[in-house]
């Protein structure tokens, strides 16, 4: 498979599945992001290296992303709200996996468009109902794939991405989380 | 050939009351003995499978020793462990054998897996494994949490919902095949269109091929498919894959729309290839038109949690897959996930060492009943050349 159809390069990461499948060490990732308060329910995150392949390694550059709340929330919103940057990874990991997917079974693909909608009801966050949770009542993903396929093989693109994407799983199944004071 | 018990010991002793086998009769059949019987059609009792087992054991005369249980396989010291092939020094409940060659045909189902995640269930839930289950009427009082949609599960979850007891099903990635399509039976296409003699050298992904779960079927008198839409249609509460127990309480994945869509779309990628073949081969004519079943219903918001501790479930049933037991083999060729490895059942890393009746060993039928025999033309016969001390190729 050396035609590269939509710019994904599947064979390093055909190969790099074989070499790691004896090396669970350096499969080991650690992905990290530093956060600092600025002011109100503002606050600013960077990214810029993390963990894996037994060393450190470092981003191409930093990246920087200001969360705040929206107006309705009596803040300044001059940023997206946290619980949007959960949307944002959905969004950009299954579409990840829909060009890795399409690129592995030679389907080329010439627009993937997303919506993510995570329907929330607040009354949890601002404990009004004790019965309500913090989090999502539930998160729908709807693509638009033009690709040169059938119906039914966008359709299993858009499933098996599901099947190996990171932040789908770590939204649809429970993680132990550890927030601790230094 | 040694026995721990009796002839077809599992067949007797590890099965539920109700179980049939998932062939056809006329596929549950040994070299000699093809199925005579009355309904051709029909699925056998476990009971029945041990009768033909014993059978086939009388008409060929296998020296069969019962009530020895292996203890320990090792190399002879000079041995096949390091390749010099030495032979093999087998310990038994009835003493010490040694031998040139040893071929391990004990199966890949010796052991039900339970999950890690076992040890959060509460005390008072009982659980149950394939192994111990027996019928519903054994089960404690309450409702039932079975986890595993495979034929396993499926059929348990089925048998314990008919007695009238609430069922949850967890649902992972699963198999979903109707048990007759264009009315043939599911097997008669997997055999006719030769996926069942697929090599293991074709098979794509091999590793995976050997993982693959059982398909949700059932041999029931009425050949009736036994999907999830069927069960959700007598009250079985579909839930996502058991993620994790914390505090007491049952977490699921809430990605069990993805599963079912998986399982939908490999099933009728399936089909689509069983229509090609029928039209290719000529054979369209014989068999009802081509049909596509209804996707698997998603529940309107299935429950990611559940307490354990409430007193809604009385028991967990696992049919969460089975696993060989290699314990006794002191040779090593066992992976770190406890499977043997071998190339087409020859173990080359410790030469005079074979396995038959391990999934996909040779072919994709290699744990069918049927499926066995051309397996072990192909084994015994690198044995037989072992012997002669010309030892080919797998």
């Amino acid at each position: 498979m050396t035609t590269v159809v939509n710019g994904v390069n599947v064979e390093a990461l055909l190969g790099a599945r074989e070499v790691l499948k004896g090396a669970p060490e350096a499969a080991a990732f650690t992905w990290r992001a530093s956060s600092t308060w600025t002011h109100g329910v503002h606050t600013q995150v960077k990214v810029s290296n993390f963990f894996g392949l037994g060393e450190e390694q470092a981003h191409k550059q930093e990246s920087v992303f200001e969360a705040d709340h929206p107006a309705v929330f009596a803040a300044e919103d001059d940023g997206i709200t946290p619980i949007e940057y959960l949307l944002v990874g959905l969004a950009s990991c299954l579409t990840a996996g829909v060009a890795s997917v399409a690129e592995n079974r030679g389907i080329k693909l010439h627009s993937v468009e997303a919506t993510v909608e995570g329907n929330h009801d607040i009354r949890g966050i601002l404990g009004a109902d004790p019965d309500v949770r913090n989090g999502f009542n539930d998160v729908t993903v709807t693509f638009n794939i033009d690709a040169d396929a059938s119906r039914e093989d966008i359709e299993a693109l858009v499933a098996q991405s599901q099947k190996r994407s990171a932040v789908f799983d770590a939204l649809t199944n429970p993680t132990n989380v550890t927030v601790e004071v230094a | 050939m040694l026995e721990r018990g009796e002839v077809a010991n599992s067949w007797r002793r590890e099965r539920w009351e109700s179980l049939r086998l998932l062939t056809p009769n006329w596929q549950t059949r040994l070299p000699g003995l093809p199925y005579d019987g009355p309904d051709p059609d029909g699925y056998a009792t476990a009971g029945e499978v041990a009768d033909l087992i014993e059978r086939f054991a009388a008409v060929t005369a296998a020296p069969v020793r019962t009530g020895v249980a292996v203890t320990s396989v090792r190399g002879s010291g000079a041995g096949p462990g390091d390749g010099t092939g030495g032979g093999y020094v087998v310990t038994t409940s009835q003493g010490e054998i040694a031998c040139r060659a040893v071929v391990i045909a004990s199966g890949a189902c010796n052991r039900p897996v339970v999950p890690a995640l076992s040890a959060g269930v509460p005390a008072g839930v009982e659980q149950v494994t394939p192994h111990d289950y027996q019928g519903p009427a054994k089960l404690p009082d309450g409702g039932v949490l079975v986890v595993g949609a495979s034929a396993t599960g499926v059929q348990l979850a089925a048998e314990i919902a008919r007695s009238g007891r609430p069922v949850i099903l967890s649902v992972g990635e699963h198999v979903r095949l109707p048990r007759t399509y264009r009315g043939r039976d599911i097997l008669w296409w997997m055999d006719a269109a030769g996926i069942w003699d697929q090599r293991y050298t074709e098979v794509e992904d091999l590793d995976r091929a050997r993982r693959l779960p059982s398909p949700q079927l059932v041999g029931s008198p009425g050949r009736s498919t036994l999907d999830l839409n069927v069960l959700a249609s007598r009250g079985v509460e579909l839930v996502g894959r058991w993620s994790m127990a914390r505090d007491g309480k049952a977490l699921f994945s809430g990605g069990l729309r993805n599963v079912f869509a998986l399982a939908d779309l490999k099933m009728n990628r399936l089909l689509g290839t069983f229509d090609e073949w029928a039209a290719a081969s000529g054979r369209g004519s014989e068999l009802r038109a081509p049909e596509r079943f209804e996707p698997t219903g998603v529940p309107a918001s299935p429950r990611w949690r559940l307490d354990l501790g409430s007193g809604e479930i009385g028991a967990v049933v696992w049919a969460t897959g089975f696993r060989p037991d290699y314990g006794w083999l002191d040779v090593p060729a066992v992976d770190a996930k406890g499977n043997l490895r071998h190339d087409g059942g020859v173990v080359t890393e410790s030469p005079g060492l074979y396995a038959l009746g391990l999934p996909v060993l040779r072919r994709r039928k290699s744990t069918f009943i049927y499926g066995i025999e051309d397996d072990a033309r192909e084994v015994i016969a690198h044995l037989a050349g072992y012997l002669d001390g010309a030892a080919g190729t797998p």
